[in-house]
């Protein structure tokens, strides 16, 4: 049984074809990496998958004891949120499920998941204050408490240094390797193959749809590794 | 001292006090959310409602605010709506809107009454307008206010942090947009004739651009801008009392000097 299963998915965005029949399954611990250009559908299927947008045709099951607002959502960061004034431990609990208040159940899972991503130190600090790798890892830590099942990470490097980067990875390789659930969406497709379990390479339909190490010897995968110019 | 007393013998000054104290205190709190979700100018667009309504409630001789208060209610739906419809964006669809309300409302006070001090006393504001009933519904108000955004203020936070995130998980993040539009539409009504339909929108934004600039925590925000709004609504109508000028006006002076206070400490802060 999959987490999540698209079948014959076809999505529109502004009257437009954005993904076409485009057919996937996520299984639990597995680790897919969604790779394309701009344009090529990767944020309409995200927005499909957390449920804010409705398919035009084809399905999006949710099983294995997974709910369709139990996806931990990594965003890509907006403007307003890069001077917000909100304490490190505030960003965090808002991924708990306020009730409407939170209780000592909560607050115990935001300061594990702090301690996790090594943010007990930065608890009271303000979030525009910090740097660009410090503030994913507080997002990465408030998608923790939405969930543990399944992270969907929206571009998670974007705009990072390399060191930073690859700090990143290897968080995410150990949450993984704890068993959580990893679809990325990136551009960066070497790290994609170097990370990932499964690829799937998208361009409105399914260009490569398999385990990393095929995608890497397939003739889409190399072309667009070499210049990033897709067939 | 003796100013304060003289202040307090007039029941009118009094009731100002009560009714601008819980309006400052409320137009603080929402309007942290308000700037941080980029729509600061809601408040200037429903006051600008506020003012045609009371135009019309006044020509067909309407108690003031059992008509303003649906309208401008009905007007924060209709700005949400249009905004989130992405066709006309949020601040087209504000300033189309309160232009609208502005002109309709003219017109109906030149064909019905005709521009009087009347009319400048809604533009403007005016401290004798509380009567005893307005004392009692601001109350009301500003109970539901307060009491609803503390009950709500997680959900609220999240949303205004990460909308998308928020409604991922499950929050229904039209729902608190919508709380905080009418939060807000009750808050401009009850003060508008006090601070004026043109100066009530500066309760909504000084107290919390003052705040952000001097807190790193939300909840600190939240707590240190209501604090200044109702400082500076008891300073600016002091200072208007002493100085017999407009207490609208006076009031959003006295925030403004304060914002430039808090701007110059986090710039010295900052170095």
């Amino acid at each position: 049984m999959s987490l999540i299963t698209c079948e014959n998915l076809c999505l529109a965005w502004e009257g437009k074809t954005a993904v076409d029949r485009l057919s996937f399954s996520v299984a639990a611990g597995d680790y897919l990496c969604i790779v394309g250009e701009n344009g090529s559908g990767k944020s309409t299927l995200i927005k499909a998958l957390l449920g804010l947008k409705k398919p035009q045709s084809g399905s999006i099951s949710y099983g294995d004891g997974l709910r369709q607002n139990e996806i931990g959502y990594l965003p890509q960061q907006t403007p307003a949120q890069k001077d917000f004034p909100a304490s490190v431990r505030e960003v965090v609990l808002s991924g708990c499920r306020a009730r409407p208040f939170y209780g000592p159940g909560e607050k115990r899972r935001a300061m594990e998941n702090m301690e996790r991503l090594g943010l007990v130190e930065l608890q009271k600090r303000c979030y525009r204050d910090l740097s660009g790798g410090q503030q994913q890892r507080v997002l990465l830590a408030r998608a923790l408490c939405a969930t543990r099942k399944l992270l969907l990470l929206d571009e998670p490097v974007t705009g990072l240094d390399p060191t930073v980067s690859a700090e990143l990875y290897r968080i995410i390789q150990e949450l993984n390797d704890e068993g959580v659930t990893i679809i990325m969406v990136s551009h960066d497709v070497d790290c994609a193959i170097e990370h990932s379990k499964t690829i799937l390479h998208l361009r409105t339909v399914p260009l490569f749809y398999g385990n990393s190490g095929d995608y890497r010897l397939s003739e889409i995968g190399r072309s667009f590794m070499e210049g990033g110019e897709e067939p | 001292m003796s100013l304060l007393r003289e202040m307090l013998s007039y029941t009118f000054l009094t009731r100002a006090l009560i009714v601008g104290g819980l309006v400052s205190l409320c137009a603080a709190v929402l309007g942290v959310p308000l700037v941080l979700k980029r729509y600061s100018m809601i408040g200037d667009g429903l006051s600008h409602v506020g003012f045609g309504a009371l135009a019309i409630a006044a020509a067909l001789n309407a108690a003031p605010l059992t008509l303003a208060i649906p309208v401008t209610v009905a007007a924060a739906f209709l700005l949400l709506r249009l905004s989130a419809g992405g066709r006309i964006k949020g601040d087209a669809a504000i300033a189309m809107i309160s232009t609208g309300s502005l002109a309709l409302g003219v017109i109906v006070i030149s064909l019905s009454t005709g521009m009087n001090t009347e009319t400048g006393n809604y533009l403007f504001g005016s401290i004798l307008s509380m009567s005893a009933s307005d004392v009692r519904l601001s109350l009301g108000i500003a109970a539901a206010v307060l009491l609803l955004f503390l009950i709500f203020y997680n959900r609220i936070f999240a949303v205004t942090f990460d909308e998308t995130f928020a409604r991922a998980t499950g929050t229904r993040a039209g729902a608190y947009n919508a709380l905080l539009a009418l939060l807000t539409a009750l808050t401009v009504v009850v003060g508008m004739r006090m601070m004026g339909a043109l100066l009530i929108s500066g309760l909504v934004i000084f107290p919390a651009l003052s705040a952000m600039r001097l807190c790193r925590e939300f909840k600190h925000v939240i707590i240190v801008s209501a604090v200044i709004s109702v400082l500076c609504f008891f300073i600016g109508t002091l200072v208007s009392f002493a100085l017999a000028i407009p207490t609208g006006a006076s009031v959003v002076c006295v925030d403004i000097l304060i914002l430039l206070i808090c701007f110059g400490i986090g710039w010295i802060k900052e170095r």
